[in-house]
């Protein structure tokens, strides 16, 4: 990495560089100083476990968490140090979908898709009404528009939202588990749905899941996280051959051995009783 | 030690969600107000179904309400009035307080009811399922698109229907007037409206649009911030209610306060 300040991306073909990055809650620390780059038209797949921190590194990349520490480049941006007008241009460029779909309950499917070209552009009711047939047509919901999202199943209502976020034709594209509540059979078409849309526009998209399945099948690399911290960075195929413990543990979906933290609990608490009569007992903590 | 502490903690609590309810009406305020100016519009289609909504189908129930409060304000000011022989001086006692009080009171705590409530349960639904994070992933502000609309709807409504309140009270006033006092309908309504100065209706209106502004921010402040999943949801609404009735009350004070001192009284 480059030492000093860091002008722009580093890495010449990065859509989204992250520069040692820290989020806090509070007073505990999220994500503890994390680095990686995101190519031009490549889809990279965060994986990780519950509590790992994914989800958070996905919510501060599209500015809904607040970065303590650290740089975020998206198309040559810094959005931690961002005015707030510059972050809705950066947001018109990127689309969002949401693991429950987020659609406004209150209106159509149509009208949730058409909502960012009404609001943000002032383009004729007409050409809306093409704009929003394509992109429905793109995700496999054509005639859907008058329906209301409670009408719709989960694969559709996911579906409806990846058509919102298409909207305003993103350069980037951010999925939070999109196979989420999802029987494998509709996870298995929302994987085809984003690799259709990588290979027809060339989207840089970026997925967090925990869905092992899925991830093989639509990731270009995969970044792995636990704990706030990368454990590893790389292609589907340097992942599925890594040695390193924590990757294997992961991919092999073996337990975490909580059983015997759980056990060195005990033994530190049966191990006060000796620490009260002799200071011996302190040499074995 | 404890208790001051906790007296302590408990005001700078109370102080910094007066602030961020100032924080939201000034938000609010400038998306109702500044923005459109700027090329950002308001979703008046929104504000006036919302308007609909917290105004025109109150109506029904708070009419019957405020009857009701009028005729028992009339037999309890009668209670008293008779003893010296000034019955007739029901319809001052009714128009008065209807007017100065009652009626923009009663207004709030019945919009409380319906609106408030159903502003922190739809918000806090809206953020619960992610949909407040959508919005602001797609550039658009939540003020502008949901809060402001409602602050517009709920600034305009609430005089409108403290108005209807008040002359609702005046007319259930009136059944005690005519049944009890030998007054005659007409006669009652032209000693209501005798009595009345109209500082004691703008007085009224300036707190019902103040209480407008209140009951909105303190139900939409707790929407956006439910944490959670559905039962937090429940809980931001029980919070809306309690807290802007309290808060409505408070207000109340203030301005009557305010009111006497300036000469109002």
């Amino acid at each position: 990495m480059a030492t000093g300040q860091i002008a722009s991306p580093s890495h010449p073909g990065a859509v989204i560089s992250v520069r040692d990055l820290r989020v806090s809650y509070g007073e505990r620390e999220i994500l503890h100083g994390i680095s990686f780059d995101v190519l031009q038209g490549e889809t990279l797949v965060i994986l990780g476990g519950s509590g790992s921190g994914k989800s958070t590194l996905l919510r501060t990349l599209v500015g809904l968490e607040q970065s303590s520490a650290g740089e975020i480049w998206i198309n040559g941006r810094n959005i931690a140090t961002t005015s707030a007008a510059e972050m809705d241009e950066i947001r018109k460029k990127i689309g969002m979908s949401f693991q429950g779909g987020a659609l406004f309950g209150s209106m159509t499917v149509g009208e949730n898709v058409a909502l960012p070209l009404r609001e943000h552009t002032h383009l004729a009711d007409s050409t809306i009404e093409v704009i929003l047939r394509l992109k429905l047509e793109q995700v496999g919901l054509e005639g859907f528009e008058y329906y209301t999202p409670s009408q719709l199943s989960g694969g559709m209502k996911k579906r409806a939202a990846v058509a919102r976020a298409l909207a305003m034709d993103p350069e980037i594209l951010f999925f939070d588990e999109p196979s989420a509540g999802l029987d494998p059979i509709i996870a298995a078409g929302i994987d085809q749905l984003i690799l259709e849309l990588k290979r027809a526009f060339h989207m840089t998209i970026i997925v967090v899941t925990h869905e092992l399945a899925s991830a093989f099948v639509i990731a270009d690399r995969m970044l792995l996280i636990d704990k706030g911290n990368i454990v590893a960075l790389g292609t589907t195929e340097e992942m599925r051959s890594s040695t390193q413990p924590r990757v294997r543990q992961f991919l092999d979906r073996i337990a975490e051995p909580e059983v015997s933290g759980e056990l060195d609990y005990l033994q530190m608490l049966t191990a006060e009783r000796p620490n009260a009569h002799s200071a011996a007992g302190k040499r074995g903590k | 030690m404890e208790l001051v502490t906790q007296i302590g903690d408990g005001t700078l609590n109370g102080l910094s969600y007066i602030g961020s309810l100032a924080s939201l009406g000034g938000r609010a305020a400038y998306y109702t107000l500044v923005a459109p100016f700027q090329g950002k519009p308001l979703r008046l289609q929104r504000a006036i179904s919302q308007a609909m909504e917290t105004g025109v189908r109150a109506l029904p129930i708070l009419s019957l309400i405020t009857f009701f409060i009028g005729l028992i304000l009339a037999l309890q000011a009668a209670y008293e009035l008779r003893r010296f022989g000034a019955i007739s001086a029901v319809a001052t006692a009714v128009a008065v307080t209807m007017s100065r009080e009652l009626g923009p009171l009663i207004t709030a705590i019945v919009v409380i009811g319906r609106s408030g409530s159903a502003f922190a349960a739809e918000i806090g639904t809206m953020k619960v399922s992610e949909e407040i994070d959508a919005l602001e992933t797609m550039a658009i502000s939540p003020i502008r698109f949901l809060i402001a609309p409602k602050f517009l709807a709920m600034m305009v409504m609430l005089p409108c229907l403290t108005i209807w309140a008040n002359a609702m009270g005046i007319l259930g006033g009136s059944l005690f007037g005519v049944a009890q006092a030998d007054f005659t309908f007409v006669r009652y309504i032209r000693a209501s409206i005798d009595s009345l100065l109209l500082r004691d209706i703008t007085t009224g209106l300036i707190k019902s649009v103040m209480f407008g502004i209140t009951i909105t921010a303190v139900g939409c402040l707790e929407g956006l911030q439910t944490a959670g999943g559905a039962e937090q949801v429940g809980r931001s609404t029980t919070r809306a209610v309690v807290i802007s009735i309290f808060l409505v009350v408070l207000v109340d004070l203030f301005f009557t306060t305010l009111f006497f001192f300036l000469g109002g009284h």
